[in-house]
């Protein structure tokens, strides 16, 4: 475009003002791409679990648990491939503030289950193998720097009394939503270690057949009605989903906080751009009079606060992409944190939409400026 | 001699366009701060309002929540008989033994919820203070009754009065709707323990609370019990315990409010000197004609932050105003500890009404403060022509 000049001088008459537009485009921006980031996180958590696993938990409440009866009934139900299940242990190591998530299972029916987590053959065996034995997550490790094979004892509180483990496996899960904060460790360990006392915490069924899930879902659910332990049945994936509604409604308080952001800085880079439409009149009566077409005018003021908020947004979009890449330090706190590309795009587009609309009230006075009159006030 | 502040005044209602959007902008970054802040104090709130100083609280050693604990009713009574134990007018202990369960059921906006049901003793409500009966009557032993906290009902089909509430295995009518100043215990479903003992988890209780006979002696009535070698038993101040359970989510979400509100700030800041920048270059002549009247550097400066000051207020106040609505309204979240939701309402305080005007002073303050400058510093000679 042959104008470009003619922008690029209009954009450094005011050097001052042109950066700090720009930089407050970015800050704003950075917010708005990190917040969106925080949503996308949240929904692919929801979206991770598998449609072919089903979780069966009791009816009454997610703390509650179920017979061990119920395994040999699951496992003979059509379509089931395989049951395994688990326990919550909910153990503190150290200090309480060290929260993550510690679960007991039946170690070789729940390997099988889940391909999602990547396991040297080495490493599989020897978790397998060896009673106290635990398999951590990458992250996990990372944030209390462990090393394979060293010792770690959790302090139980529903389970009472000091808990010795042996880190002897390491995973990394295959997409960043299923989690690399996890414990897993020997159901039987936790079994001999309340002397029986214990029975499933909930089950996990993999199909055959995903699409024969909601069948399956309803026999199961009406198998167990009227017993003792009713069930209450769903797809991992639902299963995940209501966990991440336990925190609140954080989609519709991140889409106010992102819109009070969007206008904020809206206001901030129209006032610049009415300031700077305002200086100047005298040179648009000018170029009106050299024959420049009252479209043009508009486009050019237009491209120049585009040009604005787009590099501001790109700082910004892109200053947020480099501080939350795959495995920064908020992922460990909300699960596959991270900003993608798709983020990324989201927000050059918002930063674009902010230049149109910042743009067209000076831009449409710039077209429709009356040269003689604006010409008077040159003289 | 000071420049009269009317003088400030009149030049923003010569450029109102500017004046708006710069204040504006600062509304919306004062609103943000100030709800966000409204939020995690709701939640603080509803925590540091559960539980009284004067009550202990018993659980099974190691057993960081009651969900995790066991009390045997062996435990119970022995702490209930003993002598620090307060008792009321008919010389019973004001103790209550307590079965805490948490159930799923299903909120009327769809999605199932964690909801406390706690089963006491008839005694509970004479041991906590401050719980008040706003509708129906008190539960009568013997019989499937529940109460239902205040922030239940309206939220969950079946909670109104005379209803029939199904959850383990059986249904119970409500007969009562309680409030708890705010507490935490108004997102709960009370029972009588001895009718949600069987239905649950057999023969043992969750947590013993009493009312202390000198609450000043917390200490040793601590020691006293967690020495004893038949209880094996953690005891807390009631409400320390549940205040704790408040810590780590007020802080994120403190953090959370700071981060946001900064991060905005930084940007409306930015403005707020392009417009102060814009207003002190279209008004050299004038400035300058003020200092050659004899007006001091110091007050041009001072004059012009005032200025500043006046729109970011300004956009303060808006911005405070915006935020009342909000005051009042439900949310809830879960609290982790006890696994279970507990509905809260926004909080705008005075307080945090102040603490928004003073962030945007503070805005408008950093804001104004280098074109101000540059106004004081301006050579008069140079203006003077321009004019």
């Amino acid at each position: 475009m042959k104008f470009m000049r003619l922008i690029w001088v209009n954009l450094l008459r005011n050097k001052r003002r042109t950066l700090l537009t720009v930089l407050s485009v970015t800050v704003a921006l950075f917010l708005f791409t990190t917040l969106r980031s925080v949503v996308t996180a949240l929904d692919a958590v929801s979206e991770v679990g598998s449609e072919a696993r089903l979780i069966t938990r009791s009816a009454t409440g997610i703390t509650f648990a179920l017979p061990q009866s119920y395994l040999e009934r699951l496992r003979a139900q059509e379509g089931v491939q395989s049951v395994s299940w688990a326990n919550w242990f909910g153990g503190i190591y150290v200090n309480e503030s060290n929260f993550f998530a510690q679960l007991a299972i039946d170690h070789e029916t729940y390997l099988a289950m889940y391909p999602e987590m990547a396991i040297p053959d080495d490493q599989r065996q020897a978790f397998l193998n060896e009673r106290t034995a635990v398999l951590v997550g990458r992250g996990l490790m990372e944030r209390f720097g462990w090393t394979l094979g060293q010792n770690v004892t959790l302090q139980g509180t529903i389970f009472p009394g000091d808990w010795d483990f042996t880190i002897r496996a390491v995973y990394v899960p295959d997409d960043p939503s299923f989690g690399d904060q996890l414990f897993f460790f020997h159901y039987d360990y936790l079994y001999e270690g309340v002397n029986g006392n214990i029975i499933p915490g909930w089950y996990v069924i993999q199909l055959n057949d995903p699409g024969a899930a909601p069948a399956a879902i309803d026999r199961i659910d009406r198998m167990f009605e009227n017993s003792s332990s009713p069930t209450k049945t769903e797809t991992e994936k639902a299963f995940n989903a209501s966990f991440v509604t336990m925190w609140g409604n954080i989609g519709f308080l991140v889409k106010a906080i992102g819109t009070a952001v969007f206008f904020a800085i809206l206001l901030v880079a129209a006032n610049t751009m009415m300031m700077a439409g305002r200086e100047r009149i005298g040179e648009n009566a000018v170029l009106k009079t050299l024959g420049f077409q009252d479209g043009l005018l508009f486009r050019l003021v237009l491209v120049e606060s585009v040009l604005i908020t787009l590099l501001g947004g790109a700082l910004g979009v892109f200053a947020s992409k480099l501080a939350f890449g795959p495995g920064n330090p908020v992922s460990s706190f909300i699960q596959g944190f991270e900003v993608a590309w798709s983020t990324v795009i989201l927000g050059l587009v918002m930063a674009t939409l902010l230049g149109m609309i910042s743009g067209i009230v000076p831009a449409w006075q710039a077209m429709k400026l009356p040269v003689v009159q604006a010409l008077r006030r040159v003289a | 001699m000071k420049i009269p502040i009317l003088y400030n005044l009149r030049s923003l209602k010569e450029r109102p366009a500017s004046t708006l959007t710069t204040a504006a902008g600062m509304a919306l970054v004062v609103a943000v701060f100030v709800a966000m802040m409204a939020l995690a104090n709701g939640f603080r709130s509803a925590l540091m309002k559960s539980g009284s100083p004067n009550n202990a609280m018993v659980l099974r050693k190691g057993a960081n929540a009651e969900m995790y604990s066991g009390i045997a009713r062996s435990t119970a009574s022995t702490i209930a008989g003993m002598p620090f134990v307060a008792r009321g007018t008919d010389n019973q202990p004001l103790s209550s033994p307590e079965v805490f369960v948490v159930i799923n059921l299903d909120r009327l906006t769809g999605g199932l919820a964690n909801l406390v049901v706690r089963g006491v003793s008839p005694r509970a409500m004479q041991v906590r203070q401050g719980f008040e009966i706003i509708a129906g009557r008190e539960l009568q032993p013997g019989a499937s009754e529940i109460l239902v906290g205040e922030k239940i009902v309206d939220r969950f089909a079946n909670t109104g009065i005379g209803d029939k509430l199904s959850f383990g295995g059986r249904a119970w009518t409500v007969v009562g709707h309680f409030s708890a100043q705010g507490s935490a215990f108004e997102s709960e479903i009370w029972a009588e323990n001895e009718q949600v003992m069987p239905v649950f988890r057999g023969e043992v209780f969750q947590s013993v609370t009493f009312r202390m006979a000198d609450p000043g002696s917390f200490e040793g009535v601590k020691q006293q019990l967690e020495e004893d070698p038949r209880l094996f038993v953690d005891v807390f101040r009631e409400n320390e315990f549940y205040q704790n359970q408040s810590v780590i989510l007020t802080q994120i979400l403190n953090f959370i409010a700071i981060f946001i509100a900064g991060v905005m700030a930084i940007g409306a800041v930015f403005g707020a000197i392009n417009t102060m920048y814009a207003a002190v270059s279209s008004r050299a002549p004038e400035i300058a004609v003020l200092l050659t009247l004899g007006f001091k550097p110091g007050n041009v400066l001072s004059s012009f932050l005032i200025e500043a000051v006046a729109i970011a207020l300004l956009g303060g106040i808006v911005g405070c105003v915006l935020t009342l609505p909000i005051n009042g309204l439900v949310t809830s979240t879960t609290n982790w500890n006890s696994f279970s939701e507990i509905a809260f309402a926004f909080r705008v305080t005075p307080g945090l009404l102040v603490s928004g005007l003073v962030f945007a002073a503070l805005m408008g303050f950093v804001g104004g403060f280098f074109p101000a400058l540059r106004a004081a510093r301006q050579p008069v000679v140079v203006a003077l022509r321009q004019g």
